[in-house]
This record gives C-alpha cells, sequence and structure tokens, in this order.
C-alpha cells in the first residue's frame, strides 16, 4: 500500500505527522522507563 | 485570561480564600482594600484604561484599523516584540530550574519560583497578544487539535509555547495550593518537579530554537546578516543569557518595590544569584559572539559589514552583547552586584534589540523605505497594555502566594524532605 | 569508577549535542528522496514579450472572482505608471516597465548597453503578475493548518475555513503574493489567484488566459510548457533571454515567464535559489524529533551525576561528622578517667590526713587531758568523721573535699 508522494511538501507533512506522535511516545516512554531502572534504587529525593 | 479569571474567582466570595486571607492578615492589603493613587497606579490605570479601548477597536474594526501592517508586511510589533522577546525573556523559568534542579545548584532554589512565575506570565501574555494579532483567535487550537500542519515550524512553536505554558502552569501551582493550604495535591505537585523541569527543557529548547527556524523560509526576505542557516542555535542560545538577564533585571525591580515581601533565605541568597547568573551569562554570551563569527564566516558574509546594514550589526552584537557580557564578566570578578544589575538591563535591550532587527528592521530590507513597516502608537499601545497587564498581575500574585519567600508551613516540610536542602550552601 | 562513569554520560552528552547541532545544519529526513511533482499538471506559460498590457486579464479575474469593481476602470491604462502589487480585491496586477533596450540585440549586449550607450530605444515591458503556483509552495510549508495544499491539477488551493489568520504564509511566500483582508474584523481571509481550479475542473481555460488578445497566456501541461518555451527560445535568441523563469525558482512553480530582458530588470527577483521552501526546513525540523529523543536522557544523566555528587558529599560529610563525634568522645571520655583518678587520689590522701590529724590530735588529748570523758569524747569525734568521709566515697569529690574542709 506504498503510497506515492509527489511532493516533498506532502511528504513532509505525513513523516513529521507520524513523528510528533513518536516524540510524544518518547516524552511519556523515557520517564516511564527512568522509574523502571531506577525503581529498586534507595530513595534519596533531592527535591 | 484564564489566569486573571481565576484570580478573581478566587477573590470573589470564595470562603476559603476569605479564611485565608483573614488568617494570613492580608487583608489589610492596599491593592484590595483601597488602591493607593500613587503615580504608577494613575499610571498603569491609564495604559488599562487605553487598552480596553483599543482591544475594541481591534476585535470591532478589524486588524486594519489598528495596526501598520500590510500586504509586504504581514507581521509586526505584535509578533516581532510580544512574541519573539515575550518568549525569549520568559526564557529565565528553563533556565533557573535546570540549574537549581537538574545541575544541583541548590544555591538557586530561592530564585527558581519567582522565575517560574515570570515565565509563566510571560508565556500566558505571549499566548494573550497572539489573540490580538491572529486574524480569527478563536481558530488558535485549530492547530493541535483540528488540523495540524506538521510541515510548518509554527505548528512547532505553537505545540511547544501550548504544551510549556502547561508545564510551566503545573510548576507554578505549589505557590497557589500553598497558600491556599491544600497540602496534599501540593506535595504530589512538588513529586513531579524533576519530570516536569526535564519536559520544560525540552520544550525551551524546541521553541526557542524554533522561533527562529520560523524566518529559515524566507532567505530572500531576511538580510544575510541575520539569515543563517544557524538561526535557531542562535535563538536557543541567546534565549539562556536573556533568561538570565530578566531574572536578574526582574530581581533587581522586585527588591526595589517588594523588599517587604522577602524572607531571609530569598534575600541571603539573592547576591550569589546575581552573580552566578552574571558569570554564566557573560559566558555563554561570548560563546553567542563566537557562534555569530562562525556563521559570518560560513556564509562568506564579511563583505556586508562595511555596509550600513554592517555598522547596524556591530552595533547590535557589540553595544548589547559584547558590551554587557564585559560588564557582566568584571561584576561577577569583583562581585559587584549593583554593575551586574545594570549589565542585565544592557542584555534585556540587547535580546530585544536581536528580535526586533530579524523580524522588523532587516526583514523586507531590500523593500524601499516607502513600503517598511513602523508600528502604528495604536501596536505600541497594545504592546505596552500587554506588558502592564502582566505586572499588575505579577504584583497581585507576589502580594498573596509565596512567591519571594517561603510558606512558613512547608518551609521544615522540605528541609526534612530534602536532607541536603538550599541551606547547605 | 566515579571518574569512568562521569567520562562515560559526558562522551553521551557530547555526542548529543554534536548531532542536535548537526541535525540543524543538514536536510535529513527527505535527502535522499526526490519529488517531481504531480504528473501532468498544468501551468501558464507567460510570454512577456507579446503582453500589450491591455489589463483585460485583470478584469476577466475581477469578474470571474465576483470582485467589488475597482475606483479606475480596468480600461484606464494610466494606472500602469506605478508599479502594483496583488491585493486582497485583485488577485493579479499587470505592471509595466520600461527597458532601454532594443529589441534586436541580444542579452549581453543589451547589458553592455545599458551601461554604455544611454540613447537607445527604450521599450515597454508588461508583466502580469499572480500567484506563481509553486511545485512546493511557501505558503504551504509555512501553514500550521494545512490550509493551503498544492492540488494535482498544478492549483494551490487555499480553505478559509481552516485558516487561523497568522499570515505566516504571507511571510513564507517569496514573490509576495498572498494578501490578507486587514479590514474584514470577523472573518478575514488570506486571497491570491486560485489558478481559476474551478474552471479547470470542469474543462475551461483560467479566465484571464481565455480573455487573452495575443496569446500572451498560454495554458497547457507544465512539461509541455516547458518545451514549448525552450523551442521559442531556440527559435529566437535573439528575442529572449535564455532563461524560463519559473522553471527552477524556489523549486519550480507552475506559472513560467520568458522575457526579452534578464527578469531583474521587470520586477522579479534572480536571486531566490532553487532550494523550495521545504528543503529550507527540513534541517530543523528533522532537529526537532533528535531533541525529544536525546535531551531527556542526556538532562537526565547530569541529573543523576550531580545527585551522586552530592549524594558523595553528603556520605563524606556525615562520615567526616562522626569521625569527630568519637573522636570528641574518646577525648571525653579519657579526660574523664584522668579526672577520676586524680580525685580519687586527692580523696585517698585528703581521708588520710584527716585520719591522721584525728588521730594525732587524739592521742595529744589522751596525753595530755587525765579524765576519761573527755578522751571518750574525743575518740568518737575522730570515728565519725573518717566513718562519714567514706561512705561519701561515690559522690563529688572535690565539692566533699570543700565540705570537709569547711567542716574542719
Ligand atoms: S507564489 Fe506564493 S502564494 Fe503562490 S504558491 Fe508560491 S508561495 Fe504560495
Ligand atoms: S494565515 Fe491562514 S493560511 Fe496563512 S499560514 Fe496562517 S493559518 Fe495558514
Ligand atoms: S488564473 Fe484565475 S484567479 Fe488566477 S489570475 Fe487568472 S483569472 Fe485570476
Amino acid at each position: 500500500m506504498e503510497h506515492i508522494f509527489y511532493t516533498l511538501q506532502d511528504f513532509m507533512v505525513h513523516t513529521k505527522g507520524i513523528t510528533y506522535l513518536i516524540m510524544g511516545g518518547l516524552l511519556v516512554g523515557l520517564p516511564l522507563f527512568w522509574l523502571f531502572l531506577t525503581g529498586r534504587d534507595e530513595k534519596n529525593k533531592t527535591f | 485570561m484564564g489566569l486573571q479569571d481565576t484570580i478573581k474567582d478566587r477573590l470573589s466570595n470564595n470562603g476559603l480564600i476569605k479564611n485565608r486571607l483573614m488568617k494570613s492578615n492580608l487583608i489589610n492589603n492596599p491593592l484590595i482594600q483601597k488602591i493607593e493613587w500613587t503615580p504608577i497606579n494613575i499610571a498603569t490605570a491609564i495604559i488599562l484604561f487605553v487598552g480596553f479601548i483599543l482591544t475594541i477597536a481591534r476585535f470591532f474594526g478589524g486588524l486594519g484599523t489598528v495596526t501598520n501592517l500590510d500586504d509586504n508586511n504581514p507581521w509586526g510589533l505584535w509578533i516581532g516584540f510580544d512574541l519573539l522577546c515575550g518568549v525569549a525573556l520568559a526564557a529565565g523559568g528553563y533556565v533557573t530550574s535546570s540549574a537549581c534542579y537538574i545541575f544541583g545548584l541548590k544555591r538557586y532554589h530561592s530564585a527558581v519560583r519567582p522565575a517560574i512565575l515570570t515565565a509563566f506570565l510571560g508565556y500566558a501574555l505571549v499566548v494573550f497578544a497572539l489573540n490580538y494579532d491572529v486574524g480569527r483567535p478563536w481558530r488558535l487550537p485549530y492547530p493541535i487539535f483540528y488540523s495540524p500542519g506538521t510541515s510548518s515550524l509554527l505548528f512547532e512553536v505553537g505545540l511547544c509555547v501550548f504544551l510549556y505554558l502547561n508545564v510551566l502552569f503545573i510548576e507554578f501551582t505549589p505557590a497557589a495550593l500553598e497558600w491556599l493550604g491544600l497540602k496534599k495535591i501540593r506535595n504530589f505537585v512538588v513529586g513531579l518537579t524533576m519530570l516536569l523541569t526535564i519536559f520544560g527543557v525540552v520544550l525551551s529548547t524546541l521553541h526557542q530554537s524554533s522561533l527562529g527556524a520560523l524566518f529559515l523560509l524566507a532567505p530572500s526576505k531576511l538580510h544575510p546578516l541575520w539569515y543563517s542557516g544557524y538561526l535557531p542555535v542562535y535563538f536557543f542560545i541567546s534565549s539562556m543569557f536573556a533568561g538570565m538577564s530578566m531574572v536578574i533585571f526582574e530581581g533587581s525591580l522586585a527588591h526595589k518595590y517588594l523588599h517587604h515581601k522577602m524572607d531571609e533565605t530569598h534575600l541571603s541568597e539573592s547576591d550569589g544569584v546575581v552573580l552566578g547568573f552574571s558569570k554564566a551569562a557573560s559566558f555563554v554570551m561570548v560563546g553567542y559572539l563566537g557562534i555569530k563569527l562562525i556563521g559570518l564566516s560560513i556564509d562568506n558574509n564579511w563583505h556586508y559589514l562595511f555596509t550600513s546594514w554592517g555598522l547596524w550589526f556591530l552595533f547590535e552584537l557589540i553595544g548589547f552583547v559584547a558590551l554587557p557580557a564585559f560588564i557582566y564578566a568584571v561584576a561577577a570578578r569583583e562581585k559587584n552586584v549593583k554593575l551586574a544589575r545594570a549589565a542585565s538591563i544592557l542584555g534585556v535591550l540587547g535580546i530585544i534589540l536581536n528580535r526586533l532587527n530579524i523580524s522588523l528592521v532587516a526583514f523586507n530590507w531590500q523593500l524601499p523605505l516607502e513600503q517598511r513597516y513602523f508600528p502604528s502608537w495604536m501596536e505600541i499601545a497594545i504592546s505596552v497594555f500587554v506588558v502592564t497587564v502582566g505586572i499588575v498581575v505579577y504584583r497581585l500574585i507576589t502580594a498573596y502566594m509565596p512567591i519571594l519567600y517561603e510558606h512558613p508551613d512547608y518551609k521544615h516540610a522540605d528541609d526534612s524532605n530534602n536532607k541536603h536542602g538550599h541551606e547547605e550552601d | 569508577m566515579t571518574i569512568t562513569r562521569r567520562k562515560f554520560l559526558g562522551w553521551i552528552g557530547g555526542a548529543a549535542a554534536g548531532s542536535a547541532t548537526l541535525a540543524g545544519t543538514v536536510a535529513h529526513g527527505a535527502s535522499n528522496k526526490e519529488f517531481k511533482g504531480y504528473p501532468n499538471s498544468f501551468g501558464v506559460l507567460h510570454d512577456i514579450t507579446k503582453c500589450i498590457g491591455c489589463r483585460k486579464c485583470e478584469q476577466a479575474c475581477n469578474e470571474i472572482n465576483t470582485m467589488p469593481a475597482p475606483e479606475k476602470p480596468f480600461d484606464d491604462l494610466s494606472i500602469l505608471e506605478e508599479e502594483r502589487r496583488t491585493t486582497p480585491t485583485a488577485h493579479t496586477v499587470v505592471n509595466k516597465f520600461i527597458s532601454k533596450v532594443s529589441n534586436s540585440s541580444n542579452s549581453v549586449e543589451k547589458n553592455n548597453n545599458t551601461n554604455g550607450d544611454t540613447s537607445g530605444n527604450s521599450i515597454a515591458l508588461y508583466v502580469k503578475k499572480q500567484c506563481n503556483h509553486c511545485l512546493e509552495p511557501a505558503c504551504a510549508s509555512a501553514c500550521f493548518v494545512k490550509a493551503f495544499k498544492k492540488d494535482k491539477t498544478g492549483a494551490v488551493t487555499y480553505d478559509a475555513s481552516l485558516c487561523v489568520g497568522c499570515r505566516y504564509c504571507m511571510v513564507a511566500c517569496p514573490f509576495n503574493i498572498p494578501t490578507y483582508e486587514y479590514d474584514e474584523p470577523l472573518t478575514p481571509r488570506v486571497m491570491k489567484c486560485t489558478l481559476c481550479l474551478p474552471r479547470i475542473q470542469e474543462g475551461k481555460l483560467p479566465a484571464c488566459v481565455q480573455i487573452c488578445p495575443r496569446e500572451a497566456l498560454i495554458f497547457g501541461e507544465r512539461t509541455e510548457l516547458i518545451k514549448q518555451a525552450r523551442m521559442r527560445i531556440q527559435k529566437h535568441p535573439d528575442k529572449y533571454v535564455d532563461h524560463i523563469y519559473g522553471e527552477h525558482e524556489m523549486g519550480g512553480t507552475s506559472w513560467l515567464y520568458l522575457s526579452p530582458v534578464p527578469f531583474s530588470e521587470i520586477g522579479m527577483r534572480e536571486d531566490l535559489g532553487t532550494h523550495s521552501a521545504p528543503e529550507l526546513t527540513a534541517g530543523a525540523l528533522s532537529a526537532v524529533p533528535i531533541v525529544v529523543g536525546l535531551w531527556p536522557v542526556l538532562l537526565t544523566g547530569v541529573y543523576a551525576i550531580s545527585k551522586r555528587k552530592e549524594k558523595i558529599a553528603q556520605e563524606e560529610l556525615e562520615q567526616a561528622l562522626a569521625a569527630a563525634k568519637d573522636e570528641a568522645e574518646e577525648i571525653t571520655a579519657q579526660k574523664l578517667a584522668e579526672l577520676k583518678k586524680k580525685m580519687t587520689k586527692e580523696k585517698e590522701t585528703a581521708v588520710k590526713t584527716e585520719v591522721k590529724k584525728a588521730l594525732d590530735e587524739a592521742a595529744k588529748i589522751a596525753k595530755a587531758a587525765e579524765e576519761a570523758k573527755a578522751k571518750k569524747a574525743a575518740e568518737e569525734e575522730a570515728k565519725k568523721s573518717e566513718s562519714a568521709k567514706l561512705t561519701d566515697k561515690d559522690s563529688d569529690q572535690s565539692d566533699n573535699l570543700l565540705s570537709s574542709e569547711e567542716e574542719k
């Protein structure tokens, strides 16, 4: 189902749209993974 | 604007608030009980009144009735000053909070809250001012929720400003929650500090630089001395010292007019903040000069330096970047707080000059003089009005909420949470 | 261990910052792809040598778009004396340029002529101006609500129902084409030529092309128009400059121009370059996701380092404190012990002397006094004081000494 892009403009709208979604996922996912990563560490809150 | 409404709501017959006011013995505050007709307050009232009239003119007569905008100059003062300068000068929020929380410079702790408040108000005002500038403000949510034009850098700016405004709002709420005595929610929000700070830095990096990148697609309109592939980098780096200068500048104003509101920690730390920030600002400024030079050389724009545009370019760089950098450096070496404050004024003016140069002065530089843009008095008046609204709200908030001091109920709680808190330094 | 860890994170940091800035200067995201635009899309070729400046196209455009009638009628040609641009009520304007060159010489010679010989006969050139319907429209690249779209017919369309009115499209357009209804308070729109898309879809010609009396405008497939233009240049190299304006400008436009003089002399910029707007912004746009991906990692790293430093400092502080405490305790204990020793010694001697004294006294008394009563009493007293001293042994000694001294 390869969609053909005739203009760079359409290509950008499409790819950046998906990239923005991935960015949102990253922003949520990275902190969660950090929590997982440090979940067993001793509590040493600094704020 | 949302904030004003909430404050008004809260000030109107809300039992909780009244209780709070009685308790904290603030009901005698001059701002609420009676307004003293000092010259400053009279001027404020006049500006607010004129702004109100012009607001009506803008929304009932259209952009054409109040602005000098035309088809060749679609962006004027409201974008150049209110948006570009507003966002750059509100960078103090992310700079201060990241210095304190991410880089562990705990001695800046007392500077974080005022900086967050200024940033929040700054961004709120930017959005407020955008409502004047865009043709159909009620469609402002469209780009994010209805028809995202992802290929546009303005979309990027809009999305980040929207998200960052929310982040700043949450970062600011502890002050309001302490004021209201909602301990549990406050502690929950304080627990999010680290996450919010990192979000703040990411979003700020993106939209500060994207504001510069807005002009990337107009190489034919912006003078080559200001146009550069590095524009986004320039905007981001300069936002750092813009934010630091603004924190120092705002601090000196607060010291003058709101001294009685500050607690010991704030007062004792403030000199350290000023000197620390002037050192940092000075170094970043010198780095910025360096990359400006690289920009000149990489595009081989040296020959433009000897034109009148080149003089203006050098005036901006030497007078408003190199000079404040030098004064900051001297101030930091000699631990001279006053000198640092003087430099901060120059730094703030320099940022305003730079942003106006890019958006107005050097933009459309090839057009004949009679087709160039100069703001109408009404545009200037609305910009002044917007800034005034910001100052009034700032005064209201600092009058009631624990911004320049720590709330007594949370001081110790904080210290015990925070085994090696700010008193360590 | 700390040092290596710090170094490692430092390298990551450097790499992150480096790639972020690199991404800002290199056009990623589309670098290895080429886009040729919609096949068979239409365009218009404007042959400036044929245009007579009759303004019929302006009129046709005005009528087809049901615009208000202008102040001066369209057959008033005096309006050509000043250079105009598109306005909210005029999608197209014709401008007049006076060129001081003769028709017969070729372009290179013409340039020389303008510098040296000003007496050459001057000719009037008429240039129609409207949206060029770029292949990669800057206006569409700029619009943050996708109000502009490149249609497969070649037209760049505008959807007023999406437009927010930020006017970034007007900033972006390198040809200064879009205009704005600044005087409209509630429903201001961006206005520009539509390439008469509705008419094209009906199989008709754009109104301006249709009405043109001199075939200065011809409508057709863009690729065909380019061939046609090449042919004209080839056939009449003396008549045209060797440049089809719009073939490559800003990535190419659907509207093409042929001119007898360099385009910069007739108000068309030749310094726009061939990069399209999306190419210009691709670099900055592709830096955005990289920042989102790397910044949190980098910043959390910095945070972890500063926290770790703090923790170490804290531990060191605690250790130092504990050591100081231990030392202090030891010293006090030592001192106490010494004190105790001294005290007991002193006490012993004190008791001894006391007893001795008492005994001596008693002996003296025994010797001196003859009465047994008196002797007994003295002995009893001596015994009393001795026992008192002995029971008080555990209590504070200096006090004891003092009191015993006082008692005496
Ligand atoms: S000429 Fe301007 S308005 Fe027309 S398509 Fe190109 S960029 Fe858009
Ligand atoms: S003014 Fe309208 S069409 Fe132009 S960029 Fe803004 S939203 Fe898009
Ligand atoms: S194509 Fe249509 S809208 Fe465009 S200038 Fe010609 S008549 Fe006007």
